[in-house]
């Protein structure tokens, strides 16, 4: 199954609040780790490496486009 | 004139002290296998070949055993192999039988396993031994078959000073206490570790990943009532090193390790005061013990391009060197040993092509990557390399702590297990739907049989392993006389699990080295004749 790119989220302004909103008062530091925690158990509940591989690529590829 | 020969290290057991060779005072003799180093590598091939009947010559500088535990940790198919050359049996008396591990990060516990190892089988997963015993116990077995008649020879402090290879020979230079005499060697055996002499004197490279990072190991002997586990400390509270291992040996020793960086005073770090707070820091102040042995070490994850020149052939930390993350490094020179030693007599025998040793470079190559990427991985979540991977690396740890997969991640070393010659050129026809671990290139797995042990039952020779099937009790071909051994799998269901699965008959090839070559459910002769002349290397 490839990476699913369009629209999954029926909430999406719910979902990215409480990202942001998960963060709150946490240093940069803190941050970072808590990110590393969160990718890793997705990660997990994803499982396919050629999704993992996929969603790797277009994460990096995102970051070169904007310069 | 050289330098004076001077051990380079104090013995733990002197075996093989000089005494002059007939060969020093008269015209260049040839030997048929010289093996240059008499560490653990060099002792099998010696003890392999020798047990076959092949005159091994083994050359050390030294006259014995060095001190110091070094490799600890041996593994099943180590000690299965060892057990073929009848070492086995001693070591895992002597040793010391682990199954649980426990990992923590900073002061708290984050899980445990345990290696839980299948029944069936005579060796269990690990045993911990001084690498002086583990050297010792295969000395002892060559000890045993020269009484037998073997013809195997060891020269202490007979070091070698200059080779040549030659079309169908090497020649050699060696110094003694006597001055230097010349021999030659149809083949050579480089069994002379990680720094061997003998790549430098060929030229060859020996190119790899360095680990900037020290570790100090400290073997302290004390009648402490640890539990007999393994335990790993990532950043450990008691702040001894960046990491740190505490895993029991016999005597009462135990062995721990201290990651303590790159930049250190290496001279003051070896002090006993300096090793002592370390220790004292990590036991308590309450428990005493007495330091046995200490080191720092530095590592590299590196091989040879090849490991086979013409008539020099490189085994063990010669040819491959790994981080000890995982207990790769001793083990797979072991293993080295078996997968060439067959291959050697039968092409010294003129059974078989010389391409047969090929087959050796493929096959080790094969397994040394596996134990590279392994360790490598190993070594890389131990000390991070960057602020990034330091990041992922203790996030991984914190959920470990609560969520079971990441457990799965957590790499303080994935311990050596046997290699697989998947897509060998020897490897012969497999059977669809039998089961996966005794595909064609699989070590055998063991399996109890009434009054023994499968193994222990295949010997040393080609073996048609038949399994509620019919076949002839010897078959002929190529030269070589393949026995079969009859068993069924209908009350033993191990046998069946590991050889049979839904298969209603099988029947196995086997080669000396105890790795699948091929598999059928029913025998027929030209199949296996077949099957033999790949693993013989007869076909180009």
């Amino acid at each position: 199954m490839p990476l699913t790119t369009a629209p999954n989220l029926a909430r999406p302004d719910e979902a990215y609040a409480r990202l942001i909103a998960l963060h709150e008062g946490l240093t940069e530091a803190e941050s970072h780790a808590l990110n590393a925690r969160l990718v890793l158990i997705l990660m997990n509940h994803v499982g396919e490496e050629a999704v993992l591989a996929e969603a790797m690529s277009l994460a990096r590829s995102a970051a070169r486009a904007k310069g | 004139m050289n330098q004076p020969l001077r051990p380079a290290y104090n013995l733990a057991f002197q075996l093989y002290p000089y005494r002059k060779s007939p060969d020093q005072d008269r015209a260049v003799r040839r030997h048929s296998v010289v093996i240059v180093g008499a560490g653990p590598v060099g002792l099998a091939a010696a003890l392999d070949l020798g047990h076959m009947g092949v005159p091994v010559l083994v050359l050390d500088d030294n006259e014995g055993i060095g001190e110091g535990s070094r490799a600890i940790c041996f593994s099943k198919r180590c000690l299965e192999i060892c057990d073929r050359l009848g070492a086995g049996k001693a070591m895992l008396d002597k040793g010391v039988v682990w199954n649980v591990g426990k990992v923590f990060h900073d002061d708290r516990l984050l899980y445990e396993f345990n290696l839980l190892p299948e029944d069936g089988h005579a060796y269990p997963a690990f045993i911990n031994l001084q690498q002086p015993y583990f050297e010792k116990f295969l000395h002892d077995a060559i000890l045993a078959e020269q009484a037998k008649g073997a013809p195997i020879e060891i020269r202490g402090r007979n070091r070698v000073e200059a080779m040549e290879p030659g079309a169908d020979h090497v020649a050699l230079k060696v110094s003694t206490p006597d001055g230097d005499y010349g021999i030659e060697a149809d083949w050579l055996l480089a069994c002379d570790g990680a720094r061997s002499p003998l790549r430098g004197m060929l030229g060859l490279g020996f190119e790899g990943r360095v680990f900037e990072d020290n570790f100090l190991i400290a073997d302290v002997r004390m009648t402490a009532d640890f539990p007999t586990e393994r335990w790993f400390w990532f950043e450990p509270h008691f702040k001894s090193g960046a990491s740190a291992l505490l895993h029991k040996q016999p005597d009462d020793v135990w062995r721990i390790d201290f990651q303590l960086g790159w930049n250190i005073d290496r001279k003051k770090e070896l002090e006993p005061e300096s090793i002592r707070a370390r220790v004292d820091a990590m036991l308590g102040p309450d428990v005493s013990y007495d330091l046995v042995w200490t080191s720092i070490y530095t590592f590299q994850c590196r091989r040879m391009e090849r490991f086979r020149h013409g008539r020099v052939i490189f085994a063990g930390d010669a040819a491959h060197q790994v981080s000890p993350f995982g207990a790769r490094g001793a083990n797979s020179g072991i293993q080295d040993v078996d997968n060439l030693c067959w291959k050697l007599k039968l092409v010294l025998d003129g059974t078989a092509p010389d391409r047969l040793l090929d087959s050796y470079d493929q096959e080790r190559v094969h397994g040394a990557d596996e134990n590279i990427l392994n360790s490598t991985r190993a070594t890389d979540f131990i000390t991070p390399k960057t602020p990034v991977s330091h990041m992922f690396r203790n996030a991984v740890l914190d959920l470990a702590a609560v969520a079971p997969f990441a457990r799965t991640i957590v790499n303080s070393g994935r311990l050596s297990v046997p290699c697989t010659y998947d897509g060998s050129d020897l490897n012969g026809p497999d059977v669809a739907g039998m089961p996966v671990r005794t595909r064609p290139g699989s070590p055998c797995p063991d399996a109890p049989l009434d009054g023994g042990w499968l193994l222990s039952r295949l010997g040393g020779g080609f073996t048609l392993l038949t399994l509620d099937a019919e076949a002839p009790e010897v078959v002929e071909a190529h030269g070589v006389t393949v026995r079969r051994l009859a068993l069924s799998g209908r009350e033993n269901p191990a046998l069946k699990a590991r050889y049979l699965g839904d298969a209603g008959a099988g029947v196995y090839l086997i080669r000396p080295d105890q790795h699948v070559s091929a598999r059928w459910t029913a025998f027929d002769r030209e199949a296996v004749a077949a099957a033999l002349a790949r693993a013989l290397a007869l076909e180009p």
